[in-house]
């Protein structure tokens, strides 16, 4: 079902919680909501839900205004980060409550609790209480209940941020998949902009209570409009830098580099630019690269990657993320090597300066 | 191989609270069964009496009326206390600037000692003065606490419930207060009623309160001696009798350690007992 938010604002207590938001969901698939923690997530998952009215603006589920229609009456599903279920309820029991509430009959309850129970993997666990289950049954009995309803709008707020990383990984797989052919327009908020790429579908980046922007995951990840856009949806944290543009070239600091075409019919002036940490690389790997020299503050080597934090000369502390196990001294000077590619110029208003063809391969 | 480390030293650190214990639990509790069992005279006499003194109070027939009295006004206690100590607290704000004044009024009657309030109201029952006693003679209730056992009790279980709901309230209120709103918004979602939100959501969750909250109302209620030997002195006749004040009678009024004794300890057994079946029946179904 299409949802969308009209101007909806929320204030509480004199204090602006959602600035003006014009949102419009992607019917029948994933659309996340990335931001940290504060951001505005839960209260537009709130707004969506019916739990908390807006201030001002719209609502509208499938064209129609439900501004101010109760929760239950808008045929929708929450599951929280918490594993919310009936204590003394047995599984079984947990997953038919909707059904129970909206009086079905006893066979179809039945048919419908199996099958949720089934897609969950719960079947033998449905003589259980909650309390006996682990946190990742638990969660999946919450979830039961959320398709068991067949409900237009199921919103997930942050249900895997309470899980271990094993189960969390598992059910991160499963969700696209259990939600696939069920016809419900799904939204699904996260502070972890990799979970967001890896459960692709849509994304909107909120900060401070404003959604940034809204599209397809993917290109919101390559192309951001904006600098806040590309800042919430980078982790590590993004790079940037003030830099200046004269003539043809761009010079930050000391350094200075070649205008990319789009960029020399623009005027000369202050410029930001953005740079993704794994442009940032401690090995000369592309042609002519930006070089830097930055001073080693941390490091964290994984398996598979290296990142160091380091301060540049002109003391932002940025971020290089790259392949293999890199030795980096901490206090001493390194240099980097920066893959032009990779570069996100925006204007000082933050938005970004963009060409008509840009390179698809980034 | 878990090798056990002997040091005398450690007793040191166990001995003061071994003497705490011998001096206000076990040595009483041992000078109890002693007397129990003997018959004692004057000049600090005792013979040996076997389990006399219990057949005794057992088969007497005013040890029955009293623990069927005691049992009585505990089971009233109970049943009015809790349902309405939970109501309180479900009408409780949760939050805001009235919380703390709803708690310190509710805080306000356990704050009195048990001798005032039995005094406090002695007073409020008076017939010709008390603000209770009066207004209900006002109505046309021919109130009087000294004469009607029937106003007597009224009296007492009134007193009772005013001086100890507001812990049943701020046991409950503490139990609920701890519920997560996402379980509230969970059965917003479902449409439950709020019947069903008491029953599956708010009952569950305060369910280990309350088994605290009922663990020390019984206790309390059935040991209670001062509120009700101040507000009636057991009067009027037996009618207000319970079972500690019956046991001061005979203990310290008649002097007959022997039955006082074996009486304490029949007493002591029965708080115990129930209080082993209520903690294993409310927790019965816990996986701890």
């Amino acid at each position: 079902m299409a949802i969308e938010l009209q101007q909806v604002t929320k204030k509480v207590a004199g204090e602006m919680h959602i600035h003006a938001t014009d949102l419009q969901l992607y019917p029948e698939g994933f659309n996340v909501l990335l931001g940290e923690t504060g951001a505005g997530k839960t209260t537009l998952i709130k707004l969506m839900a019916g739990l908390e009215k807006p201030t001002s603006g719209r609502v509208l589920f499938g064209g129609a205004d439900v501004t101010k229609l109760s929760p239950q009456k808008r045929n929708i599903s929450l599951v929280h980060q918490f594993f919310i279920n009936y204590p003394n309820m047995t599984v079984y029991e947990n997953i038919a409550s909707p059904l129970r509430v909206a009086k079905y009959d006893r066979k179809e309850i039945d048919r419908r609790v199996r099958e949720a129970a089934e897609v969950m993997k719960l079947g033998p666990m449905l003589e259980r209480r909650p309390q006996q289950l682990s946190g990742g049954q638990q969660q999946r009995t919450a979830l039961a209940r959320a398709i068991v309803k067949e409900s237009d709008l199921v919103l997930l707020d942050e249900p895997l941020a309470n899980l271990d990383y094993k189960l969390r990984e598992d059910l991160r797989e499963e969700l696209p998949r259990i939600f696939a052919d069920r016809g419900a327009t799904v939204v699904y908020a996260t502070s972890e902009p990799t979970e967001a790429l890896l459960l692709e579908g849509h994304t909107a980046t909120v900060r401070q209570g404003r959604v940034t922007e809204f599209g397809r995951t993917e290109e919101l990840y390559r192309r951001p409009e904006f600098f806040e856009t590309a800042d919430v949806f980078s982790d590590p944290p993004i790079n940037s830098g003030e830099i200046r543009k004269e003539g043809s070239r761009l010079e930050l600091n000391t350094i200075t580099w070649e205008a990319p075409a789009f960029l020399r019919d623009e005027p000369d002036g202050p410029y930001r630019v953005g740079i993704r940490p794994h442009f940032v690389s401690p090995r000369e790997e592309v042609e002519s690269p930006v070089e830097l020299v930055g001073k080693v503050l941390v490091t964290e080597l994984s398996g598979s990657e290296s990142v160091a934090h380091f301060t540049t000369p002109s003391g932002n502390t940025w971020v290089s993320q790259s392949h293999g196990v890199h030795p980096f001294q901490i206090g001493e000077d390194h240099k980097f090597y920066i893959n032009p590619a990779g570069f996100l110029y925006f204007r000082t208003d933050g938005t970004r300066v963009s060409a008509a063809a840009e390179m698809a391969t980034l | 191989m878990a090798h056990k480390t002997e040091n005398p030293r450690a007793w040191l650190f166990v001995a003061p609270v071994l003497l705490l214990v011998a001096f206000n639990a076990f040595i009483p509790l041992m000078a109890v069964i002693n007397y129990s069992v003997q018959e004692s005279f004057g000049n600090n006499l005792f013979f040996w009496h076997g389990i006399g003194w219990f057949e005794q109070i057992m088969n007497s027939e005013r040890f029955q009326a009293t623990l069927l009295r005691q049992g009585f006004f505990t089971f009233i206690i109970l049943a009015i206390e809790l349902p309405l100590g939970v109501a309180i607290a479900l009408t409780m704000p949760k939050k805001g600037f009235w919380v703390p004044v709803c708690l310190v009024l509710m805080a306000l009657p356990l704050l009195v000692p048990w001798n005032v309030v039995g005094a406090m109201w002695n007073i409020f029952a008076l017939p010709d003065l008390g603000l209770l006693g009066a207004t209900l003679n006002g109505f046309g209730w021919e109130y009087n606490m000294t004469s009607d056992p029937f106003d007597a009790w009224f009296t007492m279980i009134l007193m009772d419930v005013w001086h100890w709901t507001s812990l049943v309230v701020l046991l409950s209120y503490a139990g609920l207060v701890s519920i997560p709103d996402a379980f509230y918004q969970a059965a917003r979602i479902d449409g439950a009623s709020r019947l069903s939100v008491f029953r599956f959501i708010e009952l569950p969750k305060m369910k280990h309160v309350l088994t605290i909250a009922v663990l020390l109302r019984f206790m309390d209620s059935f040991k209670i001696y001062t509120e009700p030997f101040v507000l009636t002195g057991g009067g009027p006749g037996n009618s207000t009798t319970l079972l500690s004040i019956d046991l001061v009678k005979i203990g310290l009024g008649q002097f007959d350690l022997g039955p006082a004794a074996a009486m304490s300890l029949i007493y002591f057994l029965i708080v115990l007992t129930f209080s082993w079946i209520f903690y294993t029946l409310m927790t019965k179904n816990d996986p701890m």
